[in-house]
């Protein structure tokens, strides 16, 4: 079998970004709890980091909690990175001993969020597909054809509603690296990088 | 109707024909979300004059939260005799960037968010 290169980056993914000093990194081994047991942990975890980061930005009581800049970090980055640990979880390979993270750093003005999972290459091929379909459409237009499409439905597919929300509600920027796995030639890792602008 | 647990409340009150959301919805994808589907496809089937969703004490949603709500705004909008409102707090965030949403679906909802 041929095997396929699956390196590659798409949409606004930053290889170089500055050392950043300030930022936590949350680790999930696959294998010591089944995903199912631990799916509250990732409303744990984005609300952890939420708490963590609203300390550097400054509170203000007198603010409407439109321009209240803490209650406004605070609120997004525990969607975020909520959403990026549900997915993680959802689209992880199972089968892989490859450890989930999620790590969110500060930069200057702009929060950034990296979160790590590995897929099966069928999948990674699927996914890649969807962030072709995502980088090259309205985001406005694509969220309500994705809710349209089929209302009795109730299956989410790919789950791009979390993305798009990101992009569309947060003003998210997103960018996605595939890289091969060198302990595990099939495997892919797939790393969403979130940069949040504050 | 009510659905309860540790996390979150649903609650639909006939008098004031009002669904009310109380706590943090972050439940694993459709299949943990179907209880809460239900309940709502109850109510628009019940096809009540005006329909009120009070989202005012709903701290949280996730993306599959953000789902079921918007398909169950576009029922109510299919049935085409139900007037909505949808209740929100600009308290919280997420409800000041996330409800106006809801009216690109259904132009007719009524949006009061306070």
């Amino acid at each position: 079998m041929t095997k396929i290169d699956m390196t590659q980056i798409l949409g606004d993914f930053r290889n170089d970004l500055p050392v950043s000093q300030e930022g936590l990194t949350i680790v999930f081994s696959p294998t010591s709890v089944p995903l199912k047991q631990r799916w509250r942990n990732n409303g744990l975890s984005a609300d952890f980091m939420a708490d963590y980061f609203s300390t550097f930005f400054p509170g203000d009581e007198e603010h409407t909690p439109e321009t209240d800049t803490q209650a406004q970090v605070k609120n997004a980055v525990s969607f975020i990175a909520n959403e990026l640990l549900e997915n993680a979880m959802k689209f992880n390979d199972e089968t892989s001993p490859q450890p989930i993270s999620i790590r969110l750093q500060m930069h200057s003005h702009r929060l950034v969020f990296l979160a790590t999972n590995s897929v099966n290459p069928q999948d990674a091929e699927k996914f890649q597909a969807f962030i072709q379909e995502l980088i090259s459409s309205d985001p406005s237009e694509l969220y309500l054809r994705h809710l349209e499409k089929d209302v009795e439905d109730n299956d989410e597919g790919g789950s791009g509603l979390g993305l798009l929300t990101m992009i569309n509600d947060y003003h998210a920027k997103l960018g996605w690296k595939f890289d091969t796995v060198e302990t595990n030639p099939d495997a892919v890792a797939v790393t969403t990088m979130v940069q949040l602008t504050v | 109707m009510e659905i309860k647990s540790k996390d979150y409340s649903i609650y639909y009150d006939s008098v004031t024909e009002t669904v009310n959301c109380h706590g943090s919805l972050r439940l694993n994808g459709m299949d943990e979300y179907a209880p809460i589907v239900q309940l709502l496809n109850e109510v628009a089937d019940q096809e009540p004059s005006t329909l009120t969703l009070n989202l005012r004490n709903l701290e949280f949603l996730n993306s599959s939260g953000i789902n079921v709500i918007s398909k169950f705004v576009i029922k109510v909008r299919q049935k085409g005799t139900i007037q909505m409102v949808v209740q929100g707090s600009k308290r919280i965030p997420w409800q000041g960037k996330s409800l106006k949403n809801l009216q690109r679906l259904m132009p007719k909802l009524q949006l009061e968010l306070e």
